[in-house]
Order: C-alpha cells, then sequence, then structure tokens
C-alpha cells in the first residue's frame, strides 16, 4: 500500500512533470495504445527514459498495470535500485544471457500477463546505441507463442537516445516522438515474426518528427 | 479592472470579442452544413481561446511572472527547434549551455539591464558555446553544428525576450501603459498572418516564393501588408507613444518581417522533410509554426519603437 502511494507520488510528481516539460512529447495514435491487459508493448530501447515515457501515458490510477520487463543482472545488482525497480516502477525482472529453462525464464511475465497486466517488453534486449535499432531477439516470440491472441502493440519512440543515452547522467531537453502501430498478428514462424516486429517499427520511424535529427558521428 | 490601463483592457476585451465571434461563426457553420468534418477548425479556434487566456493571464499578472512566462516560452521554442534539426550526440553538454542561456538572458530583462540584455547572447554566449564544444573535442561536423546552435539561440532566445523587455520600457502613453506595446505587437503580428491568408485565399494568383512556400502569393503579401499598414497606423496612438504616420511605418515594418518570419521558419522544416515543428498546439502544430512572424518582428518592431521615442 505505502509503495503503491510512493509509485503515484514518483510517477505524478516526479515523472509526469519531468517528461512534459523537460521532454514534451509528440504522441501520434495514442488511442491504439492497449487501455486494458492483457496486452504486451513492444517498443525500441535507447535509453532509461523510455520506460519512464511509455508508463507516464497511463494515467496514475492504471500506471500500476503497466509493467516493464527489465534485466535482473542491471536492475537487481544492488539493494537500492533492486527496491526501487522492483516495488515503484514494478518491473518484471529477466535474466540475460545463457538461458537453459526457456519456460521458467517468462514465468513472472505469464504471471502478470494472466493478472491482465500491461507488459512493456524491448525486444532489442539493450539500450544500444542512441537512435539506432539493434537486432531484435528472438525471446519474445517464445514469449507469446502459447497466447497467439494476445493484443501485441508495438511502439517507436525517436529522440530519447539523445536526452539521456546510455552512460549518461545528464538529461538534456528535447521533444521526443512516441508513435503507437497496430495489432501485430500472431506468426508461428519465430523469425517471420520478428521480422515483422522490426518491419513495423522501422515503418512508425517514418513518421518521427524528430528522425532527421541524427548525424553520424564518431563519439 | 485588475488595474489594467484603460485602452489596454478594451484592447483584451475586444480580442475577446474576436474569439467569441470566431467560436459562435464555427457553430453557425456547423449548423448549416452538419455533415462536413469541422474537427480541425475547432481544434484551431479551441486552441486559441487556451493561448489568449494564458497569454492574458499571464500579461495581468505581476511583471517577473510575465517575463518568466516568456522565458518558457523562448525554451519551449529552443527545445522545439533542437528537437528537429540534426545535431551531434557530442554536442549535448553545449546544448544544455545553450539553454542555460535562457534564464540568464531573462535576468537582464527582469534587471531592466539593456546593455547586457543586448550583447549577452551575440556576444558572450555566441563566444562561449564553440569554446565549451572544442574542450569536447568532436571537431567533424563542428561548423554546422555550433552555426545551427547559435542560430536557434538567436531566433528563439534573443528575438523572443524582446517581447519582455517592451514591458521594461518606461511608459509613455498612460493609457495603454507598458501593456500596450505588447499586444500592439502581438496583434498586429497575428492580424498580419490572417489578412496575409485571406488576401491570398480571396486574390492569390501569382506565387512569391513557389519553392519554399507554394501557398504564398504577391497578392496575399501586398495586400495584407497594406491592410496591416493601416489598421496599425489607426491602432497606434491608442495602445503605444508612436504617432499615427509612425504607425503606418511600425505597420510596414511589421506586415513585411512577419511574412518573412514565416517563410524562413518555413525553409527550415522544407529542409527537414516535415510540415510542423511539433505538436504542442493542437490544430496550428509546434510553438514554432505559431510564433514564426513574431520572432521577426519582435526585435524589428522593438528597435524602430527604440530609436524614435527611448
Amino acid at each position: 500500500m505505502i509503495n503503491r502511494c510512493l509509485k503515484v507520488l514518483f510517477f505524478g510528481l516526479l515523472v509526469k512533470p519531468t517528461v512534459l516539460l523537460a521532454l514534451g512529447l509528440n504522441v501520434f495514435f495514442r488511442e491504439k495504445l492497449p487501455k486494458q491487459g492483457p496486452a504486451l508493448v513492444l517498443a525500441n530501447h535507447n535509453s532509461h527514459l523510455d520506460t519512464m515515457v511509455l508508463m507516464s501515458l497511463y494515467p496514475l490510477s492504471q500506471i500500476h498495470k503497466v509493467r516493464p520487463v527489465a534485466a535482473a543482472d542491471y536492475f537487481l545488482k544492488n539493494k537500492l535500485i533492486a527496491w526501487f525497480s522492483l516495488s515503484i516502477i514494478g518491473i518484471i525482472p529477466l535474466q540475460r544471457g545463457r538461458i537453459r529453462d526457456k519456460d521458467a525464464l517468462f514465468e513472472e511475465c505469464h504471471a502478470a500477463l494472466d493478472n491482465g497486466d500491461i507488459l512493456v517488453l524491448f525486444p532489442e534486449g539493450s539500450r544500444g546505441n542512441p537512435e539506432e535499432l539493434s537486432t531484435l531477439k528472438r525471446g519474445v516470440h517464445h514469449l507469446i507463442q502459447d497466447r497467439p491472441n494476445l493484443n501485441v502493440i508495438p511502439v517507436m519512440m525517436h529522440g530519447l537516445g539523445r536526452a539521456l543515452p546510455k552512460g549518461e547522467a545528464l538529461l538534456v531537453p528535447f521533444n521526443c516522438d512516441v508513435v503507437i502501430g497496430d495489432n501485430i498478428p500472431y506468426d508461428d514462424n519465430s523469425k517471420a515474426y520478428i521480422n515483422s516486429i522490426s518491419l513495423s517499427l522501422n515503418t512508425l520511424l517514418e513518421l518521427c518528427m524528430t528522425r532527421q535529427t541524427v548525424v553520424d558521428d564518431e563519439y | 479592472m485588475f488595474n489594467v490601463p484603460l485602452h489596454s483592457f478594451y484592447m483584451m476585451v475586444f480580442v475577446t470579442v474576436l474569439l467569441v465571434s470566431a467560436s459562435l461563426i464555427r457553430l453557425l457553420l456547423q449548423a448549416k452544413n452538419p455533415q462536413a468534418d469541422h474537427t480541425e477548425l475547432k481544434q484551431r479556434i479551441q486552441s486559441w481561446w487556451w493561448m489568449i487566456g494564458i497569454l492574458f493571464a499571464m500579461l495581468l499578472a505581476p511583471t517577473n511572472i510575465s517575463i518568466l512566462f516568456f522565458a518558457l516560452l523562448s525554451f519551449l521554442a529552443l527545445k522545439e527547434f533542437f528537437s528537429i534539426v540534426p545535431t551531434r550526440q557530442a554536442d549535448r553538454r553545449v546544448l544544455m549551455w545553450a539553454y542555460l542561456a535562457i534564464p540568464i538572458q531573462y535576468y537582464w530583462v527582469a534587471a531592466d539591464w539593456y546593455g547586457m540584455f543586448m550583447v549577452f547572447i551575440p556576444i558572450y554566449v555566441f563566444l562561449f558555446l564553440p569554446m565549451r564544444a572544442v574542450f569536447i573535442g568532436e571537431t567533424k561536423g563542428f561548423i554546422r553544428s555550433l552555426g545551427t546552435i547559435h542560430w536557434g539561440v538567436m531566433l528563439s532566445v534573443l528575438c523572443i525576450s524582446h517581447i519582455a523587455y517592451l514591458l521594461q520600457l518606461p511608459v509613455k502613453n498612460e493609457q495603454a501603459g507598458a501593456l500596450g506595446l505588447v499586444l500592439y505587437l502581438l496583434f498586429i503580428t497575428q492580424f498580419n498572418d490572417v489578412c496575409q491568408y485571406i488576401w491570398g485565399k480571396t486574390l492569390g494568383k501569382h506565387k512569391i516564393i513557389p519553392k519554399v512556400s507554394p501557398k504564398k502569393t504577391w497578392e496575399g503579401f501586398i495586400g495584407g501588408v497594406v491592410t496591416v499598414t493601416i489598421i496599425s497606423g489607426l491602432v497606434a496612438p491608442y495602445l503605444t507613444p508612436l504617432t499615427i504616420l509612425q504607425g503606418f511605418a511600425a505597420g510596414t515594418l511589421i506586415g513585411i518581417s512577419g511574412f518573412v518570419g514565416d517563410v524562413v521558419i518555413s525553409s527550415v522544416k522544407r529542409d527537414l522533410a516535415i510540415k510542423d515543428s511539433g505538436t504542442l498546439i493542437p490544430g496550428h502544430g509546434g510553438l514554432l509554426d505559431r510564433v514564426d512572424s513574431l520572432i521577426y518582428t519582435a526585435p524589428l518592431f522593438f528597435h524602430f519603437l527604440y530609436y524614435l521615442h527611448y
């Protein structure tokens, strides 16, 4: 209960105002965002802000239903971060690297979906280079193969890798795009399915207002 | 009321009446033709209500709050600019310093320190930002990047801060107050946009710069400038220290420079192949789309007035 209050305070007083003023979002097709679970949101990943921005799109009364799937090795590495990630953000920790038992891996994700939660998953697996879409991991197919009717919504975000890239602590204000796409129908073939996610994210990128901003540099 | 000088108060009432009529006309249009899609018009007028409402509230507040409001506008405009133009990942810290120029520039405004207000961005910020970038050490794309950043700061901070400084000028028209100058500038600039649009829509034939803005015509431009010149002259003695004749000149200046500001921002967007600079104002686009003319008219009107009366 206390954690739930802290969560609302954290998002209401810190995350939402920051996203509104320091960032500013160009949201396209907000109505396509799943309002109720179970659902899976697949987003590209360039920044810690990605999770915050996606969650800030939900009203405070709904935010506890949104569960980002996040790397256990990173977010559980010390007690304070672990408490914050698990209790305030409400992440579902996921083991990265060599996996033996794939079914055990997604156990918590399944439990959350059964509970009617909205899962946020970053199929790139890592934040990678700013404003670049890395190769998508296949794990997402494994997660939903028992749930072919699950609502799977792709979301493309652009600009957040400039505002707060990997390895930086200084947030620089930028407007960012959030483009929400249509449900990606299930495909038995995992490669084809991953390709259609990738294709869909790249199509959404075309709508981003800030897409021209990336300059090739060797920094 | 609210201790507002009488002429400025009447001007605000007049603008409110215009808004009410716009809303009524839209309702009439919808009643006449319920099948047609009026969403965009509705959104535009609604956004006008919000913009005017916020602006008037901020202008009626104590001067320092009004100044803070224009600082916020500068911040939003600069953020929008940096968000659409290409900048290097290596420039993040330089951009942060560029943002920091905003509170400092508006401090000069609040402190009524005219000299620093005028030189801070063209001299100090101009010299400082490249130095900061040199310490980061990325030379690839240096020229283009620093040029872009400084241009953005000039447009959205120096130019827009001139509106705020109008509030600090000694009052020479007691009945209108300092507020009258801001209302005059904003009203004439927006009125010019509307006039050029209407003249272009009704008479427009000869394209003026088809490569940048295919809808802009000579007829719209000239019709707009002439209408605005006349109105500006008539309104000037009411809201400003300008005489009728000086008001005519101010109107011509605002008419021409408003057009230029509009097409300069259009060129930026065309270069980037985007239609709007943001989505801040529903039905209008981004903030830069709304203040494009003002970026040019504000400093030019300010210095015209300053030369003649201060």
